[in-house]
């Protein structure tokens, strides 16, 4: 698909933010400014991987939070940690799109780029739309810094952006000067110079700014110096706002009407991190955590660490074989046993998934996924690793699988994978992605008292007709085993990889009784399918012939192009899968009613496969593998041709992934 | 230097929870058992002649003395023939999968500090494919008793050579001869700073009986090397140290605090080499106040490592008994002592946790 759709031109996301000029106010000095109200911004900060951009960002993000707009984020950055200053390979972004209404991405394109030296502007300002306002710090655009990057003449200076809105200010020089009585040495004083843009921009938008003053001061409560120097930097950058001609502008976005309640801003790792805390709690047992270190899904170890009040065991373990054991052994102990990682790390714990299959015990393995396959991409999202999850293991060895929707959902699909793990004694995959991971959004606070009730029951008695405890008797509803716990008198049980005996557990080699139990340990998993929700049905104009069907992270972007197409007349269906295994029950019916269904993913198309398989529907599937969350302008593009061929009987849209 | 607790078996109870609630619902524990409360209903299936059948016999016998009901027992193995072990002991138990066995005891250990965790593995399953897990393991110290049952072969998949397999063996893989140099598990668990490291020969009822003991004993993690016969697929490895001849020949017997003396008629001892190792000499060669005297506790593994190469790799002066006995804090304690900390610090209220420092409320 190419860019932007002409025939869609709407108020919904991720279309022109709508502008009134709305107020004056005068600054000091005299001179008057205009206050300009929007409804939507979408800015990026790009800058070297050393420059603080995601520091910037989450903090720009807080501020905005707390101010009551609706938000997500895209934070973009490299695998290495200080790729060479100044060159493409170290640019960081983060990008942020607040709004005073409900938004469902971080927006297809910026419009306001800041660019912290050549390298950004270079890496960026293919994105940013022509009208943009680029604000540049233009003591980076250096003879030497332009070389690196390929520029033979100074952008700022040469009049090739004229088709953008440029204010060159020197951030660095500025920042030096408001720090010339700090005390610290030149190249101290310059690394707040992030802090002088944050403030910039506060001013620019309004921002709240004690939120990041208090930040500051607890960041750095150990080098009050260094506090003093960046809060000195903050301020002057928003005085610098208020008080230069270069900027006559400032904007307001209002608060987003939002359900009353209690709210903070949450990124996807916290949200998950929180959820397996919030589990543990509400199941009684203490969470286990067997990890080794891997990007993206590192923040939700560093997460649990701390929370050993709880009661959260956190063991950094020699290898990814070794995260996953620990956690099954934690199990059979009777501790909810949790391993996270990302594609690369699932792979290894392939083996231990099969073993935890067989011996039926429950556990939690969370994939945040990235961009593959090897090593591939360990900073970008993806969602290739679907297949891998229902079925990337010897034998028949089927895992329930679920996907969060929203960095805040992934706090409610910890506690949903929890749910299966424990009910059902089974291992359990949660997707989630790097966009979700790094990504952040306003989330309405639960209460515990509200949280589901998790608790179990251990086996303490035996089961057997004759007094013996038979370890794979099992819950004539669920299909569950019973949970003895060492330490448990009288239920001593021996479990293993080996096939096991109907009842007793036992080594069994007899080829009836194999059947029966790869039989049963499908149905099992087969018969969560009764405990969940029907479908996720988006279809509030009720006559849609198109549905689209989504999984995990792309449901922001294909909810927003929805909208545009709504807007813009047509009707469609968004139908959205939380459980990737078992499927709602009522799935093949929902999709059954309409002409087509269209699948976006994140992938070459491993959910349209499921789908196309499991009910003979001719699903379209429509991919991209970039390393990014879809842009909503494109997805409504893609929809709009399949809507409108749709009405004309016959027809075949064309789309770069009409067929698998 | 801190002496064993004197009360070593009182593992102590699981913390309040559902856990303790399970266990304290399954009523009295009975600590006095006799060898035939650890059989199992299950038809042990080695080999017939298989020196795992005697280590079965003898650590059935000797567990219960230990005075630990069976429930709190829990016997951990990966795969290969002694990985068939936990089937047929009445404790809990678990047939992993293959060298994960250390992995998956950590966590049961470290997440239970209440129970008597138990690793069986072999030469392969401990040493090739799960060589990662087992260092780590010994390094980290929790309270883990690893018995490895060397036999130098890979039995169950018929006959290939093993990490401890002799260079040169024939083997089904290796038709003109075996090129890996073999690993010396002693060696290589000092080399990981083990603080309990032990030898005991299969058949020999008496010293594994004494190895066994220490090592279940010691708090932290233990890991007994057993020589165990394979008679189908590496008969007679350690004949050379069975041989009632040739054996008090080569086998240097470990005893803390004694000097260590030994072949026939004490006629061979160790002593201090140039360079910081130790080597062989004739005992009437050399003055009495220049044999060794075996400590076990040295906190340094230096002196351990040395005695473990002593031994060739055709078994000659092989040292068998206690190489290591030295006291660390255990994994799983100080867990449990940072569990609480955080605790008194900052009580769990998970209601402050979701709220955070940065709220606001909206209508």
């Amino acid at each position: 698909m190419t860019g932007t759709n002409p025939g869609i031109t709407t108020l919904a996301d991720d279309v022109a933010p709508t502008m009134d000029t709305a107020a004056h106010s005068s600054a000091p000095g005299g001179l008057v400014k205009s206050v300009v109200e929007l409804d939507r911004v979408v800015i990026r900060l790009a800058g070297d991987s050393g420059d603080g951009m995601q520091l910037t960002g989450g903090r720009f993000t807080s501020e905005t939070a707390s101010f009551g707009n609706d938000l997500s984020t895209l934070p973009n950055f490299p695998a290495e940690i200080r790729a060479p200053t100044g060159t493409l390979p170290g640019v960081s972004s983060f990008q942020l799109h607040f709004a005073d209404h409900d938004i469902m991405t971080p927006g297809d394109a910026p419009d306001v780029l800041v660019v912290m030296n050549p390298a950004a502007l270079k890496a960026n300002l293919p994105d940013l739309p022509g009208g943009g306002l680029i604000i540049a710090d233009s003591d980076e655009f250096t003879a030497r810094n332009l070389a690196k990057v390929g520029y033979a003449s100074n952008p700022l200076e040469d009049g090739s952006l004229d088709k953008w809105q440029l204010v060159s200010v020197p951030l660095t020089a500025m920042t030096l000067e408001a720090l010339a009585d700090s005390g610290l040495g030149k190249k101290e004083a310059e690394r707040s110079k992030n802090m002088f843009t944050l403030g910039l921009l506060s001013w620019m938008y309004h921002r709240p700014t004690e939120g990041t003053i208090r930040f500051l001061e607890r960041q750095f409560r150990r080098k009050p110096q260094i506090a003093a120097a960046n809060i000195a930097a903050f301020r002057a950058g928003y005085n610098y706002g208020d008080t230069t001609e270069a900027f006559a502008v400032s904007y307001q976005v209002k608060p987003a009407p939002m359900a009353p309640g209690r709210y903070r801003h949450i990124s996807g790792n916290q949200a998950l991190a929180f959820g397996l805390v919030a589990a543990g709690r509400r199941s009684g047992l203490p969470v286990f955590l067997g990890a080794y270190p891997i990007t993206p899904a590192s923040d939700i170890l560093h997460e649990l660490s701390r929370h050993k009040a709880f009661g959260v065991r956190t063991f950094q373990a020699e290898d990814e074989i070794a995260g996953i054991g620990a956690a099954l052994g934690a199990s059979f102990g009777g501790a909810l046993g949790v391993t996270t990682t990302s594609g690369p790390g699932v792979a290894l714990k392939a083996e231990t998934i099969g073993l935890a299959v067989m011996t039926e015990l429950p556990l939690v393995i969370v994939d945040v996924q990235r961009g593959g396959p090897s090593t591939g991409l360990p900073t970008k999202t993806e969602q290739s690793d679907l297949l891998q999850a229902l079925y990337g293991r010897n034998g028949e060895a089927p895992v329930p699988v679920i996907a969060p929707k929203s960095p805040g959902d992934c706090f409610d699909a910890a506690l949903e994978a929890a749910r299966i793990a424990l009910t059902y004694r089974t291992p359990v995959i949660l997707l989630s992605d790097g966009y979700l991971a790094n990504g952040a959004e306003p989330w309405a606070i639960p209460a515990e008292e509200d949280l589901p009730d998790l608790r179990v029951e251990f086996a303490t008695a035996p089961n057997g007709e004759d007094g013996e405890f038979l370890p794979y008797l099992r819950d004539p509803e669920t299909l569950a085993r019973p949970w003895a716990i060492p330490g448990t008198a009288g239920m001593q049980h021996r479990i293993g990889g080996l096939e096991k005996a109907d009842r007793t557990g036992n080594i069994s080699y007899d080829p009836a009784n194999h059947d029966f139990m790869t039989r049963t340990r499908q149905a099992k998993v087969d018969g969560i399918a009764a405990s969940i929700p029907p479908t996720d049905v988006d279809d509030p104009d009720g006559d849609a012939r198109v549905a689209v069907i989504g999984w995990g992270s792309t449901y922001g972007p294909i909810g927003a192009a929805c909208r545009q197409i709504r807007t813009s007349g047509r009707s469609v269906a968004q139908v959205h899968l939380r459980h990737l295994n078992p499927l709602p029950a009522d799935l093949g019916a929902v999709l059954a009613r309409y002409d087509r269904v269209v699948c976006p993913e994140m992938n070459l198309g491993q959910l349209a496969m499921v789908l196309r398989a499991k009910y003979l529907i001719d699903v379209l599937s429509h991919t991209q593998v970039r390393g990014l969350p879809f842009r909503a302008a494109e997805l409504a593009g893609v929809l709009q041709d399949v809507i409108d061929s749709t009405s004309t009987p016959g027809a075949v849209p064309a789309g770069n992934g009409a067929a698998l | 230097m801190t002496t064993l607790d004197a009360h070593v078996h009182d593992l102590g109870m699981p913390a309040p929870g559902p856990i303790a609630d399970a266990v304290a619902a399954s009523g009295e524990k009975t600590t006095t058992l006799k060898a035939k409360d650890l059989k199992t209903d299950q038809e042990v299936r080695w080999c017939p002649g298989c020196g795992d059948y005697v280590i079965l016999n003898a650590v059935q016998s000797f567990l219960p003395t230990l005075g630990i009901a069976r429930e709190d027992m829990v016997i951990i193995s990966g795969i290969g023939c002694s990985s068939r072990f936990p089937y047929y002991m009445n404790t809990y138990g678990m047939h992993s999968i293959h060298g994960r066995a250390p992995a998956i005891a950590t966590g049961l250990a470290a997440s239970r500090p209440d129970l008597s965790v138990w690793v069986v593995t072999g030469d392969g399953d401990a040493l090739s494919i799960g060589g990662n897990h087992l260092i780590h393991t010994l390094r980290r110290n929790l309270n883990l008793t690893i018995l490895l049952f060397n036999n130098r072969i890979y039995g169950l998949t018929k006959g290939q050579y093993s990490p401890t397999s002799e260079v040169g063996k024939v083997t089904k893989s290796t038709p003109m001869g075996s090129l890996d140099h073999p690993f010396n598990p002693v060696s290589l668990a000092l080399g990981a700073d083990a603080t309990f490291v032990g030898r005991a020969m299969d058949s020999d009822r008496k010293g594994l009986t004494d190895v066994l003991r220490q090592a279940a004993e010691h708090r932290g993690t233990a890991l007994v090397e057993i020589y165990q016969n394979c008679n189908i697929f590496n008969d007679g490895a350690f004949e050379l140290l069975k041989d009632p001849t040739t054996g008090p020949m080569w086998t240097i017997p470990l005893e803390h605090g004694k000097p260590l003396v030994f072949g026939p008629d004490g006629a061979s001892c160790v002593v201090r080499d140039d360079f910081g190792g130790l080597r062989i000499a004739e005992t009437n060669q050399v003055d009495a106040s220049e044999i060794v005297v075996h400590d076990a506790q040295r906190q340094d593994p230096s002196y351990a490592f040395a005695l473990s190469r002593l031994a060739t790799q055709d078994l000659r002066y092989t040292p068998m008994g206690v190489f290591r006995k030295v006291v660390k804090p255990t994994y799983e304690r100080m867990m449990a002592d940072q569990l609480t900390d955080a605790a008194d610090q900052t009580p769990a209220d998970l209601d402050a946790l979701l709220t955070g420092t940065d709220s606001w409320t909206v209508g």
